[in-house]
């Protein structure tokens, strides 16, 4: 990418180069060519085959027709576009920077040394690595009205429970406490992130007098951003293609309320089988993911840190 | 097991005791570590919770789901939930848990198999290696890792359509050996950059050619990346549910995450509706847990250390 690149690639690339350069670029690029051919495959002819859907209409039975720009007409006339974007916006703003901070929480408890760490870790990480069905199945039952663990809890207390899942305003609040369950793995990078923090720091911070909160505000976080910013990136590209648990526990009910960008994504391709429709649908959450994540980079620069050292790492 | 510094300022604090032990510094430790402790007892319950409630469901009978107060332990055990999901649930002559079990362990294990050799083989490039698009390479490796999937969903499917592969494995397991993603290739070279360069020379020195290097001196040393990378993409090809949903369609090929989906109706209904089931699929689910249970119980050392030797903590 550099300037002498730049020049250099006018020239073939054996150009000036011994037998031995040349061979070390092809055994480069053939060590490599499993992912290269994995990109073509699974990433360049698919973007450009879902560019030329947007502008078709295709059953699957019919041959596919061309529409030009009418799936982008459909959209802005469609009702659900909006509800299902504003679903997932409110997951995932919601639930990311709360996930984040009882993660962040968690590890830094587990930062400390007490006895039975790798229990306790074992014990938050667990959830996360239970499938997705069990885990749908499992709080289905634990939130179930009239059966559920919850209320049946709530009965012996002689509060009657509400109907969570089943509820219009509550399944999404419902959906963003049920998820805080698997945020072990983000625990596990704080707690990377955290044992990563040279000592001497806090122990020179200690010295000068600092207080356990002004080490926490000016060691610990300034050292944990990159791996905030790590875990904040990944979060919300994650969270906005939210799918299996709504579409195994509430199928985007009740009312729409859990009706979440990649669900009806899904069902417009698999269901109503209007594939250029869902590319068209696809693509929207595509830029839209792709701005965010752009956003955070620019705004990244204003907060995370990144030490000298270890940039060249 | 037991932590030296904890045991120390147990000790510590002892002879503070007779003055105002929560003021002297062993003793200040002693009182927040011991609040930590409750904290992270009370937060561990609740994590367990639900996974002890699905163990307790599956162990009883019908007329022991509902009671009042909540039986935690089943009395008396039963363990016959255990034995009817395997009658229950037939495709034709065959039992569809066992079927449904070894359909998930081939896609498992061939799936993590492909990952490992060939996010290795990526990684080895992508840092061992110097080649001139090497850089260009690894940024489009970061960028498929960023960049949202769901935007392939429906190509994919078409493409894998066009070839014949639907309801087929190949569109589970192929991509698997053609590098795995960008995060997997991420963490293979970050942990390959972080061994020492000498060895490489010393072996090309030594007449060793690339193969030799990766193979013979570089891979026996990647243990614990090699332990993370196998168990994401064993658990990640385990669980995936929207893969096998989208490319499977006939049921004697159904992974346990698909299949356990009989069992999984929507919040309208279903087995649900049928309160007496609830032991049969508290039982599939403490059967679809548990291999991931012991998986993660074997290599969880080497899983953590493998994240932290990768950099993803330094960065």
């Amino acid at each position: 990418m550099s300037q002498t690149n730049l020049v250099a690639r006018r020239l073939p690339f054996w150009t000036g180069r011994s037998s031995r350069q040349v061979r070390a670029e092809i055994e480069g690029f053939l060590y490599a060519s499993p992912f290269i051919l994995g990109v073509l495959a699974f990433w360049v002819i698919p973007l450009g085959y879902s560019i030329a859907l947007v502008f078709m209409d295709w059953n699957l039975l019919a041959p596919p027709k061309f529409v030009g720009l009418g799936n982008v007409v459909k959209m802005i006339g469609d009702k659900y576009v909006g509800l299902s974007l504003y679903n997932t916006a409110f997951y995932t703003f919601i639930s990311v920077p709360l996930h984040l901070m009882l993660a962040l929480a968690l590890a830094l408890a587990l930062n400390q040394p007490l006895r039975g760490v790798s229990a306790y870790r074992t014990i938050f990480y667990l959830p996360a690595v239970t499938p997705a069905v069990a885990s749908s199945i499992i709080w289905l039952q634990i939130l179930h009205s009239e059966f559920g663990l919850l209320n049946q809890t709530l009965a012996m207390l002689g509060i009657e429970g509400p109907r969570w899942l089943w509820e219009p305003d509550l399944a999404k609040p419902v959906f963003i406490v049920m998820t805080f369950w698997t945020i072990g793995p983000q625990m596990v990078i704080f707690l990377a992130g955290l044992q990563a923090v040279p000592g001497e720091l806090h122990e020179a911070a200690a010295i000068d007098g600092a207080s356990t909160w002004q080490r926490f505000r000016s060691v610990t976080l300034p050292m944990l951003s990159p791996v905030i910013f790590f875990n904040l990136v990944i979060g919300i590209i994650g969270s906005f293609q939210i799918f299996t648990a709504a579409f195994l526990m509430t199928a985007g009910g009740p009312d729409n309320a859990t009706l979440f960008k990649v669900l009806y994504i899904y069902r417009n391709a698999f269901q109503y089988f209007s594939m250029g429709y869902a590319a068209a649908l696809a693509w929207l959450l595509f830029w839209i993911i792709l701005a965010f994540t752009f956003l955070q980079f620019k705004l990244g620069r204003q907060w995370v840190y990144y030490e000298t050292e270890l940039k060249e790492g | 097991m037991a932590q030296p510094t904890a045991g120390h300022s147990v000790a510590a604090a002892r002879p503070a005791l007779a003055t105002r032990w929560h003021r002297t510094t062993a003793g200040r430790t002693l009182l927040s570590h011991g609040i930590l402790h409750l904290v992270l007892i009370a937060a561990g319950i609740t994590f367990a919770i639900p996974i002890l409630w699905v163990l307790s469901t599956s162990l009883k009978r019908a007329d022991q789901v509902f009671t009042h107060p909540i039986q935690w332990i089943p009395n008396p055990v039963h363990l016959s939930n255990y034995v009817d999901i395997f009658q229950v649930l037939k495709i034709g002559q065959q039992s569809a848990i066992p079927l449904f079990f070894q359909n998930s362990m081939v896609i498992s294990v061939t799936g993590t198999l492909g990952t490992v050799l060939s996010s290795a083989l990526v990684g080895f490039s992508l840092s061992r290696l110097r080649w001139r698009a090497r850089d260009f390479v690894f940024a489009v490796a970061l960028a498929t890792m960023m960049l949202p999937g769901i935007v392939t969903l429906v190509p994919r499917f078409l493409l894998f359509r066009d070839i014949g592969w639907l309801d087929t494995y190949l569109p589970l397991i192929v991509p698997d050996w053609l590098g795995g993603g960008g995060f997997f290739i991420f963490l293979m070279r970050q942990f390959l950059r972080s061994l020492p360069y000498e060895l490489d020379e010393a072996a090309r020195i030594d007449g060793a050619g690339s193969f030799r290097i990766f193979w013979q001196v570089l891979m026996p040393l990647s243990q614990p990346v090699i332990a993370t990378v196998a168990i994401f993409a064993f658990l990640g090809n385990y669980m995936d549910f929207m893969g096998p949903l989208i490319y499977l369609s006939s049921s004697e090929k159904f992974t346990l995450a698909l299949g356990l989906r009989w069992f999984a109706p929507s919040a309208a209904g279903g087995a649900f509706g049928y309160p007496n089931e609830w032991g049969w699929v508290m039982a599939v689910t403490a059967l679809m847990v548990a291999p991931v249970i012991v998986v993660f119980f074997v290599a969880q050392r080497q899983f953590v250390r493998g994240i932290q030797l990768t950099g993803l903590a330094g960065r």
